[in-house]
């Protein structure tokens, strides 16, 4: 009963969904006010519809109703209840339901928070909105209904995959999703404002809070996946380029670049086709991503079917998107006259940089993601792409990138002089450069993590004198307090994400100087490695609730000392009959020591141990990023997103 | 100086036009180094790709050939041999073998091919369950005769060791 209501919740969604994309549009455009208010309304039913829909299907795997097939395929009773719930979006049915879900959430909150939008903008915004959700809501009701029963039921559910069976996967999904979708807004308010035809400092306004958002949350979602297979997958490394990881980085690269684009439309009013272009491409990445993933054209962890004519419904969706949106920009983009003068050298002159930049490097990740697919289909070739192409392809990218970056924001509007940034640096500099010599001297010619140490001290380092020179730390130190509270909120929050970047950068440098031993010990005897002694004591089973285990314990010293005690495991879970290797790892803030217990043979048991250096910075700086991101969007200015009024005067309806 | 509009676009366009450059000049460079090919065993006397290229070697691990021993400084060492029916290559893997890896299924590897004919493998990726088989694999066995799919679905992936060349069924085994 509760599948059916869920289903029918789904439906209902659908209709709503309909209405929230006719009516409004059809107001819009004859100028009926009442059919422009009703978009509001309706965005808000189709929230309450779809999340009715998922609720329900929370409720089934929460009570494993073995007479849903989804249930049946994805669940088992054996489960701790956590991942009975996050069995409801580890597969592909709940996953796209989670999208829809999100998408609606996305509706409602511009319904809810965009009560200062000008009353035709926000039609259209939540139009578009409606117009994504009803071919997403035709794609799970035609495809992928997660509501299906079978008959007679089973005796219980086949189970999870058991890599999937972990808090960080529960979590990766809905804020991967947050930030996928959350584009979903951005991509609204540029084709309304493609059907206005007309961009101005308003529109800025209204598009960076949301982009702000999308993007905290796809930083986090990439970390956390990022974070996941450090951890989960016992390989020890934290970045595979896998297609999939590169699919959800397309739009974080797209994304980023519109923040900063968004700046210069909101303070110069320049720049303003260009951002309408990349707040299109940013959702049409996450599209993408998401066809990718969910269409069984890669295989990995991630493709949970291959059902190809899922693929080619989510293709279409594709098509019909970013080619409609393509096409109305084509239209309509000549007319938007370009305004706001300014000089190469200049704060939007460092910002086009940071925009070309970031958008060549995306253009190298799709080529390297997509070009394996396509050898295929025209060559017949079977090729793949490794990390040795990102890494050579991207550096040349990265580093001006980088090296800019800290510059940038020192930078004044219109036209700038580039000595006086430069003094302000110097220091930083030169920390930069000595980091650099010295991890040349201290870890012989590994260009690659000296060049990362270097970039991490130059950003962190010039984030701090960004902010030391806006709040005159040393010239006028008295008034520095003062002046650090009036400082807008936006200012920090740039500030933190740059560093935060830095932090990341940090742990990446270090991970790039991390080293790994593999070994077969019986009991009793160690390895040296990294200059501590790991000492296996014992091999013995374990049992767990829904999995049995071979549990190694791994006392590590230093000087005869004990550092600490480390317990890998392989486990094996019956109701998959699949064995997962269990990484144990110490934290701590030098890095992580980690171990990864192997076959055992004649007594003996494989191990691999890591020396991780500075690892867990990478995903703390992630997070370090998503709050500067949260410290931006905190800004007054951004969270009234109050019209200058100027700005006002132009846009009333 | 300020520059006019229309310098302005001018400028735009050279400066987009370059950054498109540089990620096309880069992305073929890095090209031209780091694509990984997908080889079977029997393409390997066709397309040797030398000593010091890695490519991806890809079939079944032959059943019963799996041996480990140690290296001489104490690693763990895999001796497994990988086959598409008409050829078969020795395979050394030093490492912590997947945990779906398995005599009698499909395996893909990562490695360099030595003067000697011996493949030394630096990944072994068996990733999926135990039915899976990499699409690579499966087209290899295609090619091979191994498999016809006019004559239906793949045969299950544990009995493709069993089969010999240009007799899709027969149970015997083919050894190497």
């Amino acid at each position: 009963m509760i599948a059916e209501l869920g289903h029918f919740s789904l439906c209902l969604a659908f209709a709503l969904a309909l209405a929230q994309t006719v009516l409004p549009l059809w107001g819009a455009a004859r100028g009926h006010s009442r059919l422009i208010a009703a978009a509001a309304p309706l965005a808000v039913g189709q929230l309450l519809a779809t999340a009715a829909a998922f609720a329900a299907l929370l409720a089934a795997f929460a009570v494993n109703d073995t007479s849903v097939i989804n249930v049946v395929q994805n669940s088992h009773s054996a489960k701790p209840m956590l991942y009975k719930l996050a069995g409801a979006w580890g597969n592909h049915e709940g996953s796209m339901l989670l999208w829809v879900l999100i998408l609606a959430l996305c509706g409602g909150a511009v319904a809810g928070f965009g009560r200062d939008l000008p009353g035709l903008l926000r039609a259209r915004v939540l139009a578009v909105l409606g117009l994504v959700a009803l071919g997403f809501l035709a794609f799970v009701l035609a495809t992928s209904n997660p509501f299906g029963r079978v008959w007679p039921p089973a005796a219980d559910g086949q189970g999870l995959n058991p890599v999937l069976q972990d808090p960080g996967l529960a979590f990766h999904p809905p804020l991967l999703y947050l930030g996928y979708v959350g584009y979903a807004v951005t991509f609204a308010f540029a084709v309304a404002a493609l059907l206005e035809g007309r961009v101005d400092a308003a529109w800025g306004r209204w598009v960076r809070p949301w982009a702000l958002a999308a993007w905290c949350f796809l930083t986090l979602g990439i970390a956390l996946g990022s974070w996941w297979a450090y951890y989960e997958l016992g390989w020890g490394g934290w970045w595979f380029w896998d297609p999939v990881e590169n699919a959800s980085l397309l739009p974080w690269l797209a994304g980023s670049a519109l923040l900063h684009s968004a700046i210069v439309v909101e303070k110069r009013e320049a720049l303003k086709v260009w951002s309408v272009l990349l707040a299109l491409l940013a959702f049409g990445f996450s599209l993408l991503g998401t066809f990718l993933v969910r269409s069984g054209v890669l295989n990995s962890v991630h493709a949970f079917a291959n059902d190809p004519e899922r693929g080619v419904f989510i293709l279409f969706l594709l098509l019909f998107y970013v080619g409609g949106s393509f096409f109305l920009f084509a239209l309509r983009a000549p007319s938007m006259a370009p305004t706001g003068m300014f000089a190469p050298l200049s704060r939007e002159g460092g910002l086009v940089l940071n925009n070309l930049l970031l958008c060549a490097m995306a253009a190298v990740v799709l080529t390297g993601t997509l070009w394996p697919m396509f050898a295929d289909l025209l060559f017949q070739q079977k090729i793949s792409v490794g990390p040795p192409f990102f890494n050579s392809a991207l550096l040349p990218l990265a580093a001006p990138l980088i090296a800019a970056m800290a510059a940038g924001p020192m930078l004044a509007w219109k036209r700038a002089k580039l000595w006086p940034v430069l003094q302000r640096l110097w220091w930083t500099a030169l920390a930069a450069f000595s980091a650099f010599a010295i991890t040349l001297a201290y870890a012989g010619w590994r260009i690659g993590p000296a060049l990362g140490f270097a970039a991490a001290l130059w950003l962190i380092g010039g984030a701090l004198a960004d902010i030391v020179e806006r709040i005159a730390l040393f010239r006028r130190p008295a008034a520095a307090w003062s002046r650090a509270r009036g400082l807008p909120r936006a200012a920090w929050g740039a500030a933190v994400a740059h560093a935060g970047l830095g932090v990341s950068i940090l742990g990446m440098a270090g991970m790039g100087l991390a080293t790994d031993r593999l070994a077969a010990v019986t009991p009793g005897q160690s390895i040296a490695h990294a200059g501590y002694e790991w000492r296996l004591d014992r091999v013995e089973d374990v049992i767990g609730p829904n999995w049995t285990a071979r549990r190694a314990t791994v006392t590590v010293l230093r000087n005869n000392a004990v550092v600490t005690v480390l317990t890998p495991e392989r486990r094996f879970f019956p109701v998959g009959r699949m064995n997962t290797t269990e990484a144990a790892i110490r934290t701590s803030v030098g890095g992580d020591l980690y171990a990864v217990l192997g076959e055992e043979q004649n007594g003996q048991a494989v191990l691999r141990v890591h020396d991780n250096p500075l690892a867990p910075w990478i995903w703390l700086g992630a997070a370090i990023m998503a709050l500067g991101g949260a410290l931006s969007l905190s800004d007054r200015r951004v969270r009234v997103a109050a019209p200058a009024p100027r700005a006002a005067a132009g846009v009333k309806v | 100086m300020s520059l006019s509009r229309k310098q302005r676009r001018m400028w735009l366009v050279v400066l987009a036009g370059l950054g498109l450059g540089t990620a096309t000049a880069l992305t073929l460079t890095a090209f031209q180094d780091n694509l990984v090919f997908f080889l079977a065993p029997s393409d390997i006397a066709t397309k040797n790709p030398g000593p010091d290229r890695a490519f991806r070697l890809g079939g079944l691990v032959e059943a019963g050939s799996l041996q480990r021993r140690q290296t001489s400084d104490g690693r763990p060492e895999a001796l497994f041999r990988v086959t598409d029916g008409p050829v078969t290559v020795p395979v050394s893997y030093v490492g912590v073998l997947p945990d779906l890896f398995r005599e009698g299924q499909g395996v893909v590897t990562l490695g360099k091919l030595g003067a000697d004919g011996q493949f030394r493998a630096s990944e072994v990726l068996a990733r999926h369950d135990e039915t899976y088989m990499p699409p690579e694999v499966a087209d290899a066995l295609k090619r091979s005769g191994h498999w016809d799919p006019s004559k239906g679905a793949a045969p299950p992936a544990a009995s493709w060791n069993t089969l010999t060349p240009g007799q899709p069924a027969a149970p015997e085994r083919s050894g190497g």
